[in-house]
Parts: structure tokens; sequence; C-alpha cells
């Protein structure tokens, strides 16, 4: 009661700390946000995940009771290579070998803790590459609202969730071919008339409107 | 009846018409609507059914939860690729005479998500569509403006229709619903129902 009216603040990088102390085997990773929004973050190696995360909700001090998103992000070699420059940039005593080079995907997470009115944290689980080795532990068995948000990343993204009680796809069909939201996913060509087309769609358009098949000059 | 005779009569108090004239006029004027809504355009479509816009006044407040019971489909919203097998079988449960409004740029023409991967660029692709309503989502005074539309369209219509459109009517009735693909529907159109006129540009 006595402190109400003010934001409660904590710190995400003592949480990570903390983990880092209670699983020292774990590979936690500090990821700082480059943007103004600074929302830092805790990289959790996929092999203790679902560990680190029942002490977060449980055990830990700050008790991060409420997930409240889940999303994915596709990391291609182009993404982190940019992403490189513009940390050696801002910082340039990084050493650029120790930055990632081949792509991965990613979900993040996002905490609040209800009881402490802290939030939001953010941790981020990475796969191996984006090729072959896709997968990483649910946090369904702990957040269940975690469950429906990573039935989307695995549908759109291709992130398989090992654990999950019901890991199929959400919103495209069971037949659907490819992930839509991977960078190099490949669209059907399926263009229709526009009457006022621009961009990527003038391109497609071009493409049609030389094909004299399709009655159009 | 001529016109002028009509006229007099009724200056006598005396009302005639036809027997088609009275069907289409109770066919138009009570319009049963399948309640299913798909997005937004929905918010609108029940909007227009409540007192403020008073769907009421043209006959057709009375949502139907079964499409057996249903003769018109207003499609209120985005059919997405997943939906759309399930909105053509609905309308394929309807008894005819049935009437569909496409509500809404979505359900036109895909709308703003034209071009994605996931959007059924029209509904009309799959089932013949009486009126189309453009709008982001459009206003209620569309959908009444559609309903009337429809009303009109419906005054047209004859007791016996020839064989010709009898035909027609079959040949509709017989499309397949269609299938989930791996990118896309399976056919991605209905080409008896949806040929768009070749567009010459040099």
């Amino acid at each position: 009661m006595s402190d109400s009216s003010q934001t409660p603040i904590f710190d995400a990088r003592e949480v990570a700390q903390a983990l880092e102390k209670v699983f020292p085997s774990a590979q936690i990773a500090w990821e700082e946000n480059l943007s103004p929004s600074a929302q830092h973050a805790i990289v959790l190696g996929p092999a203790h995940a679902l560990a680190c995360a029942q002490w977060l909700k449980k055990d830990s001090p700050w008790q991060w009771d409420f997930l409240s998103n889940v999303t994915g992000v596709d990391w291609t070699d182009e993404a982190l290579a940019l992403q490189a420059k513009a940390r050696i940039k801002s910082d340039p005593s990084v050493d650029p070998e120790s930055l990632p080079k081949e792509g991965y995907l990613e979900a993040v997470y996002h905490l609040y803790s209800i009881n402490k009115g802290l939030g939001p944290l953010v941790l981020r689980l990475r796969t191996a590459n984006r090729k072959n080795d896709v997968s990483l532990p649910s946090l369904t068995p702990v957040w269940r609202s975690a469950e429906f948000q990573e039935r989307e990343i695995f549908d759109l993204f291709g992130i398989v969730f090992e654990g999950h009680p019901d890991m199929r796809r959400i919103m495209m069909w069971d037949d659907f071919e490819g992930h839509p939201m991977r960078k190099d996913f490949v669209e059907a060509d399926d263009y229709e008339y526009e009457p006022t087309p621009h961009d990527a769609v003038l391109k497609r358009c071009q493409e049609h409107f030389a094909d004299p098949a399709n009655g159009r000059s | 009846m001529d016109e002028g005779l009509k006229s007099e009569l009724q200056k006598a108090g005396i009302f005639t018409t036809t027997l088609n004239d009275l069907y289409n006029w109770g066919r138009g004027n009570s319009l049963w609507p399948l309640q299913f809504g798909l997005a937004c355009c929905a918010i609108e479509m029940i909007a227009t059914s409540m007192s403020r816009y008073d769907l009421a006044r043209f006959g057709a407040e009375v949502f139907r939860p079964s499409p057996r019971q249903a003769d018109l489909m207003i499609v209120s919203g985005t059919v997405t690729k997943k939906m759309a097998p399930q909105v053509v079988r609905l309308f394929k449960q309807m008894p005819s005479p049935k009437y569909v409004i496409a509500m809404g740029a979505c359900a036109i023409s895909g709308g703003p998500f034209k071009q994605g991967y996931n959007v059924l660029k029209g509904i009309d692709r799959y089932i013949p569509v009486d009126v189309h309503i453009p709008g982001c989502p459009p206003r209620p005074e569309a959908l009444l403006h559609a309903i009337m539309t429809l009303q009109r369209k419906i005054a047209q219509d004859t007791l016996h229709p020839s064989r010709r459109k009898e035909e027609e009517a079959e040949r509709i009735a017989a499309l397949p619903v269609p299938e989930h693909g791996s990118h896309d529907l399976l056919p991605p159109k209905h080409d008896v129902l949806w040929h768009p006129e070749p567009v010459q540009r040099s």
C-alpha cells in the first residue's frame, strides 16, 4: 500500500545474475537492446530453459506469474550481419568473432509479475539454426497462456516446441506448406488484376500483363 | 394489366396485382439472413439490426442460426482461405431461392489483404453474389441500401424461371466446395462464376 503510487523498479540484469547463480550450467546470456526502449533480454540456453522458467515463476523473489506475450523472430544471416555492424559501431571493443553469424529462429517471451507489479521481463530462446535444428523447449507447462502463441509461432515461423501438449498449426490449414512469416517464404504466384498496382504488386502486374495467354497485352 | 386501368381501379378502391408481383413482394420483404459474421463488418451488421438503424423496417431482422432456415447470406468480413470452404458449404446448405450480399472490401475483393498469402480475393469466386457493398467497413446505411437494392432485384424475379436460368442454377448448385491445397484453395476459383473482363493495357 505504502508505495503503490510509484512504479516498482526491477533490474533485469539482477534477474539474469540470480538465474546464473541458481543454474550455473544453463548458458544464460545477456542481450542488450540498442533501441531507445532499452528492453534488454535474458537469453536462455534451450537445455535448461524449462527449469529456469519454473524457477522464475515459482521460486524467484520476483514471481513472474504472468506471461503476456510470445512472439517469433526470424534472424537471417543478413539480418545478423546488419545487427553486428550496429553493435560494433556502438561499442568498438566488441569482438566481431563473438557475434553469431549463422541465422537462427528466436522465440521471445514477455513476463510480468502481477503479485509484485513488475514487468516486462524479456526472455529469448534461440534455435541452433533456421534449417534443420529448429526445436525449442515449450514453456506451456509453466505458463499455460503460451499454448496458442507457441502454436502460432510453430505455424508461421516453424519452430517446433518440444513438450507442447498440442503442437499443430493454428492459423493455416494442416496441409499448408511452409512457414509464411519466414523471411525466405515464397508466396504462390496468384496475381489478380488491381486497378492501382504499386511496388512489388506493380512488378508482378507487369509480369502478368506481358503474358498474352491471359488475354492481356 | 394496363397501368392506366390499374391506376383508375385504385382510385375506386380496387387494388389489382399479379401472383408474380405478390410472391416477389412477400419474398423481398421477409428476408431471413443467416446469422454469422467473419470480421469487423459483422459489427456494423449487428448495429444495422439494432434499434438505431432498425433493419426490421425492411423485413430482414430475423437472423437465423441455421442455414436451412435462411435465404440471405451476408458475407460480412474477411474470408480467409481457411474459412472459405465453410462459407461455401453454408451457402450450399441454404434452400433456394437464396441471395448473397458481399459486405465490405474484404468480402468483395480481399481488400487490404488482397496480395497476402491467406485471404480469399473475393467470395464471388465461389458463390454467386447479388449485391456488393464497398467500404471498410461499410456503414449501416450502406447495408440498408444493399438490402433495398436486393429487394429491387427480387422484384424482377419470375415464378417460373426460364429453362436457361434453371440450368445455370443447377450448374452453380453442382459446384464443389473448394479444398485446401499446399498453398491455395483448389480450385482457386469457379470459372462458371468468376470471369473478370480481360484488361487491355499498354
